[in-house]
C-alpha cells in the first residue's frame, strides 16, 4: 500500500507547490492525476519517487517511509533519457547490475520481447524513433519489477497514434506483474483509459480537488458511452477547478480562462 | 508522400557520400601537389636557383640522408619523449583540476579564477623564469610543455563535467547509484567525448610547446635541427625537420582517435566525422 499523509512541498523561494495531499493508493490500483499547469502533479511524484523530499508530512510505501529512491518504486520520465552510450538491452538491464549476468540476459530479452523490439537489443538509441525510445525505458523501468511504477507525461511528446499504441502494451505489461501504477498526465483521454481512479487537482497551492471512479470494464473502448461520460466528468472537474482559481486572483488569470486553456 | 520520401532519399544519398568520401581529400591535395611540382619544374628549368626555397627532390633528399644516418630517428625521439613526458604529466594535472572545478562549485570558485589568470599570460613567457628555476636541461623543457597541454585538458573535463546532462544523473539517482557508481556508469562516459577533444587540442599544443622549448636550446630534438638548419644555411634540412614534425604530430593524434574509438562508438558517425 502506497500512502501519502500530508504532503506538502514549499520551495526555498516560499511558492507551496504542494498542500495536504492524503492518498492511500491500493496495490495494483492504476491512479491518474490531471490538473492545470502548477498544480504540483510533478512535484508530488517526485516526492512519492524519493527524488525531492516534500517538505511537510510523509510517503509510505508498506509502512516505510520513502525519503531516497526505493528499489521497489521506478520511474519513466517524460523523455526517455536512454543512456546514449549504452545498447538498448543493456540500457533495459541498467537496474540488474548487481544481479548474475545470465538472469540479466533472460530478463532483458524476455523484457523486450514483451514491448515487442527483440530485434533492437544491439541498436543504440539514437538509431530509435521516439516510441521505440519511450519503449525502451518502460521496459528499463518494469525489469526490477517494481511494486510502484510512477509515470510523469510519459507519452506527451509522441503524436497520438504512437501514443495509443503505448498505452495499449503499457496495460499489457501491467497486468504481467500488476505494479501500482501513478501516472501524471494532461490528457484526459489518457487518463480514463488507462486508470481506475482519476485525481482532478487544482493550482496554487496544489491540492487534490476531485476524485473520479473509472471502474470501466478493460480493455476500454474508447467510442463507448459510458468511457465518454467519465471522461465529461474529468474535464468538468478541470473547469470548475480553474474557474475557482480564476475568481481567486482574477487579474492574472484572464488568459488562461476557458476549457481548452486549462492545461 | 512521406512514407515514399525516406525511401526515395537512400539511394540518392549513398552515392553522394562515396563520392565526396573521396573526393573531398584529392580535391584539397590538388593546390599543395601543384605549387610543389610547378616549384620543382621551376628550379629544373632554371628560373630559380632553389636555394632559399629547396624544390621537393631537395628535400625528400636530406629527409632520407637523415633517416639514413640515423639522426633523424635521434631527434624525433628526443623531441617524442620530451611531448610525452609534458603530454603526461599536463593531462593528470589538468584531468585532476577539472575534475575537481567541475564537480563541485565551491572549489570552482577558489582555483577556476586563478588558473583562468594565469592561462592569460601568453606562455612563451615563462620559459625565463623555467629556466632559472629548472635549469636548462629537460625539466623546464617538459614543464612548459605540460603548461601548454594542462589548460585545454583542465578547460575540457570542467565544461564536460559540468554539462552533463542533469537528467541522466537523475536516472542514476532513481536507480540508486553509489557515488562511485555513479562516476563510474553516468558521469564519465558522458565526459568522455568532450574527454578526448581535449586530449587532442592538448597534445597539439604540447608539438607546438615542444618547439618552442627546444628552440631556445637544446643539443637534440627536432627543433635543435630548425636551429641548425638556420644556423648553417640548410633550408632543406629545416623543411625536412619541419615534416617530420607534421607526420609524428599527425600519427600521435590518429593514436588517440584509434585508441578511443571503440569507446566512443555510441556517438553519433556525422557528429564524429565533423570530429575529425
Amino acid at each position: 500500500m502506497l500512502a501519502l499523509d500530508r504532503v506538502g512541498k514549499t520551495y526555498p523561494n516560499g511558492v507551496r507547490a504542494l498542500d495536504g495531499v492524503t492518498l492511500a493508493i491500493k496495490p495494483g490500483e492504476i491512479l491518474a492525476i490531471v490538473g492545470g499547469s502548477g498544480c504540483g502533479k510533478s512535484t508530488l511524484l517526485r516526492a512519492v519517487s524519493g527524488l525531492d523530499r516534500p517538505t511537510q508530512g510523509q510517503v509510505t510505501l508498506d509502512n516505510e517511509k520513502i525519503e531516497k529512491p526505493h528499489e521497489k518504486i521506478g520511474i519513466i520520465f517524460q523523455e526517455p533519457r536512454l543512456l546514449p552510450w549504452l545498447t538498448v538491452a543493456d540500457n533495459v538491464g541498467f537496474g540488474l547490475h548487481d544481479r548474475p549476468s545470465s538472469e540479466r540476459k533472460e530478463r532483458v530479452a524476455r523484457a523486450l520481447e514483451r514491448v515487442g523490439m527483440p530485434e533492437k537489443a544491439g541498436a543504440w538509441p539514437r538509431e530509435l524513433s521516439g516510441g521505440q525510445a519511450q519503449r525502451v525505458a518502460i521496459a528499463r523501468a518494469l525489469v526490477p519489477r517494481p511494486e510502484v511504477l510512477l509515470l510523469d507525461e510519459p507519452f506527451s511528446a509522441l503524436d497520438a497514434f504512437t501514443r495509443a499504441d503505448l498505452q495499449d502494451h503499457l496495460l499489457k505489461l501491467w497486468s504481467d506483474l500488476k505494479p501500482t501504477l501513478v501516472l501524471v498526465t494532461h490528457d484526459v483521454d489518457e487518463a480514463v483509459v488507462l486508470a481506475d481512479r482519476i485525481l482532478v487537482m487544482r493550482p496554487r497551492p496544489g491540492r487534490v480537488f476531485e476524485e473520479i471512479e473509472a471502474d470501466l470494464p478493460r480493455p476500454r473502448d474508447r467510442q463507448s458511452a459510458a468511457f465518454d461520460f467519465v471522461k465529461r466528468r474529468v474535464l468538468a472537474a478541470l473547469d470548475r477547478s480553474l474557474d475557482r482559481t480564476v475568481s481567486v486572483n482574477e487579474g492574472q488569470e484572464k488568459a488562461e480562462t476557458g476549457a481548452a486553456m486549462w492545461w | 508522400m512521406s512514407i515514399a520520401t525516406p525511401t526515395d532519399d537512400v539511394p540518392v544519398r549513398a552515392p553522394r557520400s562515396a563520392w565526396s568520401r573521396w573526393t573531398r581529400p584529392v580535391l584539397g591535395l590538388i593546390l599543395p601537389i601543384g605549387l610543389a611540382v610547378a616549384w620543382e619544374f621551376a628550379v629544373r628549368a632554371g628560373f630559380s636557383n632553389g636555394r632559399l626555397v629547396p624544390p621537393p627532390s631537395v628535400i625528400f633528399a636530406t629527409f632520407k640522408e637523415l633517416w639514413q644516418s640515423g639522426e633523424l630517428q635521434k631527434h624525433a625521439f628526443a623531441t617524442s619523449m620530451r611531448v610525452a613526458a609534458g603530454f603526461g604529466v599536463g593531462v593528470v594535472s589538468g584531468t585532476v583540476f577539472g575534475a575537481i572545478t567541475g564537480y563541485s562549485a565551491l572549489t570552482r570558485r577558489l582555483i577556476d579564477p586563478s588558473l583562468q589568470a594565469l592561462r592569460a599570460i601568453p606562455s612563451i613567457a615563462w620559459v625565463p623564469l623555467f629556466i632559472l628555476w629548472f635549469g636548462i636541461y629537460e625539466a623546464s623543457k617538459i614543464i612548459l610543455i605540460s603548461v601548454g597541454v594542462f589548460f585545454p585538458v583542465y578547460l575540457g573535463v570542467m565544461g564536460a563535467i559540468r554539462s552533463v546532462d542533469r537528467k541522466l544523473v537523475e536516472v542514476g539517482r532513481a536507480f540508486r547509484l553509489s557515488p562511485l557508481a555513479m562516476v563510474r556508469r553516468i558521469l564519465l562516459p558522458a565526459v568522455l567525448p568532450a574527454y578526448v577533444i581535449s586530449l587532442r587540442t592538448g597534445l597539439g599544443l604540447g608539438w607546438m610547446f615542444v618547439v618552442a622549448a627546444e628552440l631556445l636550446g637544446a643539443s637534440e630534438g627536432l627543433g635543435y635541427l630548425l636551429i641548425d638548419g638556420q644556423q648553417l644555411g640548410k633550408p632543406a634540412q629545416i623543411v625536412a625537420a619541419i615534416v617530420a614534425f607534421a607526420i609524428i604530430g599527425k600519427i600521435t593524434d590518429w593514436i588517440i582517435v584509434l585508441a578511443t574509438a571503440p569507446l566512443l562508438r555510441w556517438e553519433d558517425t556525422s557528429a564524429r566525422t565533423e570530429g575529425n
